[in-house]
């Protein structure tokens, strides 16, 4: 690795610096390990403008010298090896793979859910892409029509770059955290979306519509953008598990919902356990505007997500609904902020979380209200399922409040499989298995009634899976 | 019915015991199709215990047998004898918040005939057996005995005992906390149960809900023993004189 250049000296003779040539070719993939050259030949072989770059190397200048988070699952972060990722793949080099790599149990949850052979093959990761073209174009044509721009973030940069600068990194600053500054030095990927003014988005927009590597990345980032009176909701990611063999995942997402806007934001996340899924999340609500986080976490070894909504503007409402899956050695350090800084606004956070076998979920939120919000509303409630006798849950809930008149309500409850309601069950003939995860199913159903239909059966269809062979 | 019918249920010298506690002290019953026992007895008695346990609740261990349409499901767990054809609706149903009453309802109805029911002749199934009880259709949507008032968990016992069509069950305080409309509701389900040819144990403590449903039997339960049995007078006569006169030391078994 070179020796580390001032920001200052970024840019201006890269050629020399650091010789690279001819980057399409040499850089298919970058070397394993992070360094401005890697930085650098990423930001290259996207051919991006100068600013991006900068920010870029910025970013990773902030990441090196940020330490590691003191709270969360401290233990876990320290096994992760920066060294060892590989930071950036180019889409058609994904295929390298073959699908006998792809571990059995992984492969035997595509078979239980029914996913179809080349949606299999590019959720493994054996393929670089997957696209319902058919479902896409009409879609697209339809948005195109509506003047709503919806890409992935790299096309987006190249054809909307005013846009992009002018909000790229204004929600979640680089120096955010350490993560934040990771994903802004090398990411690629995500989806870009702007929502011109008083316009309707009628469908939910999907990055499924359009799988392909470069959007589901490790780094990926996404930007959407409602301007007035806009409404869209987004979704990410699917319920079959997604297998990579690179073991970091660290998003960022930024949200800006302008005066009247309304945005969600749907979260379905299954990765394999190999990950760590250490994601960044936030959006900004102008007067009026509703941002509404649908978070699901089942997947992954480590998650650390905490959603959040800036309330702004008055009358802004954000409102967090999340539910954690944390099975044998799985942790799920989730939760929400909120950040009330004018009069009026409101927020509600309903955190779910079940721990299974040695599996352990955590709430982590944050409520702020500055002193002069006056009038503000919030209420935060998050219920726990513990199943069997090893399974741990822990709530970590934070409240700032610097003004008087406001109304916040607070309730946690840890609760395990009664005995009493699986008797009730059984009684009516349904067997021990099938009564627990009607059980589990009741918990998760807040949840599960605000996703589209196909995602609902889906995700039943899922948690039927990680109930299997539970006990206690 | 008939007099040489066999007994659809019969239970023969069961003993319950809670930890180190003796709750139920040896008990026989034996019902026919269609017929009605009423079981009364003062609160503590160990009458609920009784239900639970021949309906095979883990936490109670059962000793003495008990019979099903003539077989031996002593040993059986509650799910497996539901499925063949018994039924208990319980003193205190308990929530299952974020399950409905019709999905859990189809699921169980389909577990206990054993296939599965199409949606559309279940529901509709469900909604003429949910009229006959008086009830709001959109009790179907919401959450199983979630934020129910006494009164409403009843009927929903009621309900799953009409669409469960089981061949024995038992009814435990299924009138108490009722209001009289809902208490007549309730005793037409029962005797629309009975003329199905269920066989029915109405545990209560008040002879009120006998005025609506004629038992063929009523026994006397305190102390974890039934203390004397006979016909509908023997309630009438415990609603005048209490059960103070028949001490179970003094009577002893039937
Ligand atoms: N789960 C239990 N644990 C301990 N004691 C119990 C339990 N259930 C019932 N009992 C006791 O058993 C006795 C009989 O109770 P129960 O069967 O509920 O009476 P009844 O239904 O006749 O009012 C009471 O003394 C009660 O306290
Ligand atoms: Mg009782």
């Amino acid at each position: 690795m070179a020796s580390t250049p001032t920001v200052a000296d970024i840019g201006s003779d890269y050629n020399r610096r650091y010789g690279f040539h001819d980057p399409e070719e040499y850089f298919m993939r970058t070397p394993k390990g992070l360094s401005h050259e890697v930085v650098e030949a990423i930001s290259l072989l996207k051919k991006e403008p100068e600013w991006m770059r900068v920010f870029r190397h910025k970013a990773l200048d902030i990441f090196l010298a940020k330490p590691m988070p003191t709270w969360g699952d401290t233990a876990r972060l320290a096994t992760i090896d920066f060294d060892d990722i590989t930071y950036y793949v180019r889409a058609t080099e994904k295929q390298e793979k073959s699908w006998d790599d792809v571990p059995e149990n992984v492969k035997r949850t595509f078979d239980r859910l029914g996913i179809p052979e080349a949606e299999r093959k590019f959720l493994a990761g054996v393929s670089a892409q997957y696209e319902s073209e058919v479902v896409y174009h009409s879609v697209k044509e339809e948005l195109t029509k509506q003047g709503v721009i919806f890409l992935d973030m790299d096309s987006g940069l190249r054809e909307h770059e005013e846009i992009v600068r002018r909000y790229f990194g204004t929600v979640i600053p680089s120096a955010d955290n350490k993560f934040a500054a990771l994903n802004s030095a090398v990411w690629s990927g995500g989806s870009f979306i702007y929502v011109p003014k008083n316009t309707e988005v009628a469908i939910p927009l999907q990055a499924y519509f359009r799988i392909n590597a470069e959007r589901m990345g490790q780094f990926e980032r996404t930007l959407i953008i409602a301007d007035e009176g806009a409404k869209v909701h987004y979704i990410e990611g699917c319920t079959a598990p997604v297998y990579s063999s690179s073991s970091l995942h660290s998003a960022v997402v930024e949200l800006i919902a302008m005066k009247g806007a309304r945005i969600r934001y749907t979260t379905i996340q299954n990765w394999s356990n190999n990950i760590y899924n250490l994601v960044t999340k936030r959006a900004v609500a102008d007067e009026d505007a509703v941002v509404e986080w649908v978070d699901g976490n089942i997947g992954s070894g480590l998650t650390m997500k905490y959603p959040a909504v800036i309330l702004k503007g008055e009358r802004a409402h954000g409102e967090v609904l999340s539910i954690a899956f944390a099975g044998p050695g799985q942790h799920q350090d989730a939760g929400a902020k909120m950040i009330h800084l004018a009069p009026h606004t409101t927020s509600k956070i309903t955190s779910k979380s079940i721990s299974k076998g040695t599996g352990r979920s955590s709430y982590r939120g944050l409520v702020k209200i500055r002193n002069g919000a006056h009038g503000c509303k919030t209420s935060v409630q998050c219920d726990a399922l513990l199943i069997g006798d090893a399974a741990r849950t822990d709530t970590y809930p934070t409240m700032e409040i610097d003004e008087d008149q406001v109304s916040v309500e607070h309730e946690a409850r840890v609760s395990k499989i009664g005995d009493e309601q699986l008797f009730y069950l059984r009684s009516r003939g349904l067997k021990d298995d099938q009564a627990r995860l009607m059980i589990v199913n009741g918990f998760i159903e807040p949840f599960v009634k605000e996703l589209p239909m196909e995602y609902a059966v889906e995700l039943n269809r899922l948690i039927e899976l990680e109930m299997e062979g539970s006990v206690g | 019915m008939n007099e040489n019918a066999r007994p659809v249920f019969s239970c023969h010298g069961v003993h319950v015991r809670i930890g180190e506690k003796e709750v139920v002290k040896g008990v026989d019953l034996a019902v026919l199709p269609g017929e009605v026992h009423a079981i009364m007895g003062p609160n503590g008695s160990g009458k609920s215990t009784l239900a639970n346990s021949l309906m095979g609740h883990p936490a109670y261990a059962l000793t003495g047998t008990v019979e099903l349409a003539g077989e031996d499901v002593t040993a059986l767990a509650p799910d497996e004898k539901a499925r063949r054809g018994m039924f208990l609706a319980f003193q205190y149903p308990v929530a299952v918040p974020g399950v409905t009453v019709a999905s859990f309802l189809r699921a169980a109805v389909s577990a206990v005939r054993g296939a599965d029911v199409p949606v559309r002749e279940f529901r509709k199934e469900m909604l003429a057996r949910m009229e006959d009880l008086e009830m709001d259709p959109a009790f179907a949507g919401r959450y199983l005995n979630d934020g129910f008032s006494g009164g409403e968990k009843k009927r929903v016992e009621i309900l799953q005992l009409l669409m469960l069509k089981p061949k024995f069950a038992l009814l435990d305080e299924t009138d108490s906390g009722l209001d009289i409309d809902a208490l007549k509701v309730v005793a037409k389900g029962i005797n629309a149960a009975a003329s199905n040819d269920t066989g029915m144990v109405l545990v209560t403590h008040y002879q009120r809900l006998l005025n609506y449903v004629r038992p063929h039997v009523v026994h006397v339960f305190m102390d974890g023993r039934i203390v004397r049995s006979g016909g509908p007078e023997l309630a009438l006569e415990l609603e005048e004189r209490g059960y103070d006169w028949l001490e179970p030391a003094a009577v002893g078994g039937v």
